[in-house]
């Protein structure tokens, strides 16, 4: 695990989610030929829908950072054709749900190809992505769709919630030699800063990290949620309630040790995602805690999640369909009760 | 659409039916090991259209790269996946070319070139673009010749790599093996336009409509589409037409399919003709020919005695190879 505190260096200075990702991005370009950028707007002056590749375009030129027409098949397939021959390729598929649309090349290809040709072609890309709910961008736009590729052997699925690990969790997944899906969540591009060390550091996928330490429950979460958690933790403190949030960071590889320990000592789990509450992730994590630590629980794993619906657009309906700070609490306080 | 005329040199064509006939052989002993049920039935035969691959085995570097289908074993042949384990990969043994974890629908072999053979129709296109965006970005003069059934012509992975291909200028040479049929269905009941090659002029992309049983004029097409490709000048829809003496699967009974229509087509054997005109123009002797059958028949039975005495996967081997670290996560 990797604490807050070490990469809190002198060297660190505060970048926002967006400042960090573009860095690894530029990182990553100047240090690997074999590296290359593909995907919708991605040149400048745009430098993307959200601005993370502003200047990438102009410094490492239109071949290494390429724009694609709206053709998400056609990206994935040429990232997965470009890896299998010898390259990284670093495709941007613009919003998560539209992953649904070259489903075939993720799951189909992507995912299998080093499985079915018995270990001769890796496929290492990795698939930036962005999603989120809470933007008013309604059910098609929206959607935390890590369940479906978490349960598709073959991927890695990477979920950072602070700038200092989205750079270094990006550096390691560009030079991974597996396909991996980094999800980034648009809500903290600009809401969430943080300190971020120089250069090029990576931190090992499947290490997750403690956000807050705790000895009653423990938050397990990933992404955007891992913020509420720790809010909801340092108001129960007040109460004398000590909450320990599990920030994953990468969800496969999973740091199962990281889970079981610190629910070992708290013996409570709360699994908190945004991602719809059937069938999600936390379904896996509350069934691997069960099995593992079943006689050690003082309470049921708990899960908050978001509802079984798609995402709504009208402000009240989103929020009730997002695992809220209240939600989180009173579950919290449900388990420790 | 490109046509085009010149002769075709006669040990260039001994090459095509060398390699044609070691795909119809290897066709006939496979389907008799079906039959005799030393392997399992999933099977996709490709007689008939023998001649489209052994015509790019004549121009093809041996690092170029070769993307196909499940009906693919024809493309495996031409582009020199050894025989011994390509076989033991279709029995599902550990020697197979990927350990027997792919088998017939998902063939690779990364040292002959032949990258990749997918399952899923029209696939196979996107991912070709990717191959010749990397031979363009390393330039490594080398071109991805992509195989394809006319069935994948109407799916929209085909259009949006076309479009990129076109695009990018990439060294890829997209070859629609049009065998009439797309699975158990005839060509004009679900396509728009009477040629797939037509298509190819919305995407700004250099076309070939040919006859792919005809050898001289298929070399033509492979030869002028991948010269194209690798000089920098972008890639080519080659539309081969052809037939399919077999069906879509192993044990299709063929009702959609005219009798009169199947008669004429395996009456016109090309792999046959080729031999028959060879031996008519005296490039080769009956004796020569009878030879060079001899020759593969060896090879072949050499393979399938490799594949069945050839050991079943060890259990535990389940769960390796998925990750590049080894173990499954």
């Amino acid at each position: 695990m990797t604490s807050q505190a070490e990469l809190d260096t002198p060297a660190a200075r505060v970048l926002t989610m967006v400042q960090a990702i573009h860095e690894a991005l530029d990182i990553a370009l100047g240090t690997d030929d074999r590296v290359f950028e593909l995907g919708e707007d991605i040149q400048d002056p745009m430098g993307g829908g959200f601005k993370v590749h502003v200047g990438l375009s102009t410094k490492y030129g239109l071949d290494r950072v390429r724009p694609t027409p709206i053709t998400e098949q056609a990206i994935m397939g040429a990232a997965i054709g470009a890896a299998i021959t010898g390259m990284r390729p670093v495709p941007e598929i613009m919003l998560m749900n539209f992953m649904a649309v070259c489903a075939d090349q993720l799951i189909n290809h992507a995912a299998k190809l080093r499985y079915m040709s018995g270990g001769q072609t890796n496929v290492p890309i990795t698939v930036r992505t962005v999603t989120g709910a809470g933007g008013g961008f309604g059910a098609q736009h929206s959607d935390m769709l890590e369940g479906p590729l978490v349960h598709t052997p073959g991927l890695k699925v990477v979920v950072p919630s602070v700038p200092a690990d989205a750079k270094g969790l990006l550096l390691s997944s560009i030079f991974d030699d597996d396909p991996v899906v980094f999800i980034e969540m648009h809500h903290l591009y600009y809401a969430v800063s943080g300190p971020v060390p120089e250069g090029d550091y990576r931190i090992p996928l499947g290490t997750a990290r403690v956000a807050r330490p705790g000895t009653d429950v423990t938050l397990i979460s990933w992404g955007r949620q891992v913020h509420d958690c720790v809010a909801v933790a340092e108001d129960l403190a007040a109460d004398g309630i000590s909450a320990e949030v599990l920030d994953l960071r990468s969800l496969v590889p999973l740091d199962t040790d990281a889970v079981l320990g610190s629910v070992a000592r708290t013996r409570r789990a709360v699994i908190v995602h945004e991602a719809v509450r059937r069938n999600g992730y936390g379904a896996e994590l509350a069934a691997t805690i069960s099995e593992e630590l079943f006689g050690q629980l003082a309470a049921p794993v708990r899960r908050v999640a978001s509802a079984n619906t798609p995402v709504p657009y009208a402000k009240p309906l989103e929020l009730a369909y997002m695992p809220s700070r209240a939600r989180i609490e009173a579950t919290v306080r449900d388990s420790v009760g | 659409m490109t046509t085009v005329q010149t002769r075709v040199a006669p040990e260039v064509l001994v090459r095509i039916f060398t390699v044609a006939s070691k795909i119809k052989l290897y066709d006939e002993a496979y389907r008799t090991a079906i039959r005799s049920g030393k392997v399992g039935g999933m099977y996709y035969s490709p007689r008939g259209q023998e001649i489209i691959p052994a015509s790019f085995a004549a121009v093809l570097r041996p690092d170029d790269y070769v993307l196909t289908t499940y009906r693919g074993i024809h493309d495996q042949i031409a582009k020199g996946v050894p025989l011994p384990t390509l076989t033991a990969e279709f029995f599902g043994k550990a020697s197979g070319s990927c350990k027997g974890k792919g088998g017939p629908m998902h063939v690779t072999d990364v040292a002959s070139g032949l990258i990749l053979t997918t399952g899923v129709v029209g696939s196979g296109l996107p991912i070709a673009v990717g191959v010749g965006l990397s031979a363009q970005l390393r330039k490594s003069g080398q071109v991805a010749v992509v195989s394809f059934g006319d069935g994948a012509a109407n799916i929209g992975a085909f259009h949006e790599a076309l479009n990129l291909a076109s695009l990018w200028r990439l060294p890829v040479v997209f070859t629609c093996q049009n065998n009439q049929y797309a699975e158990y269905t005839a060509y004009s009941i679900g396509t728009s336009v009477d040629q797939v090659a037509k298509r190819a002029a919305s995407y700004s992309m250099r076309a070939i409509h040919v006859d792919g049983n005809d050898p001289e004029a298929m070399y033509q097409a492979a030869r002028t589409a991948v010269d194209a490709a690798r000089a920098g000048d972008g890639p080519t829809l080659i539309e081969a037409v052809t037939y399919r003496f077999n069906g879509h699967a192993m044990g299709d009974s063929m009702p959609y399919m005219p009798k009169e229509e199947l008669a004429a087509a395996m009456q016109a054997d090309p792999v046959l003709r080729l031999r028959a005109d060879l031996i008519g123009a005296g490039t080769l002797s009956e004796e020569q020919a009878a030879a060079i059958e001899e020759e593969l028949r060896s090879e072949i039975d050499a393979a399938f005695e490799y594949a069945i005495a050839a050991p079943l996967p060890d259990p535990a081997a389940s769960t390796a190879d998925v990750y590049a670290e080894g173990a499954a996560l």
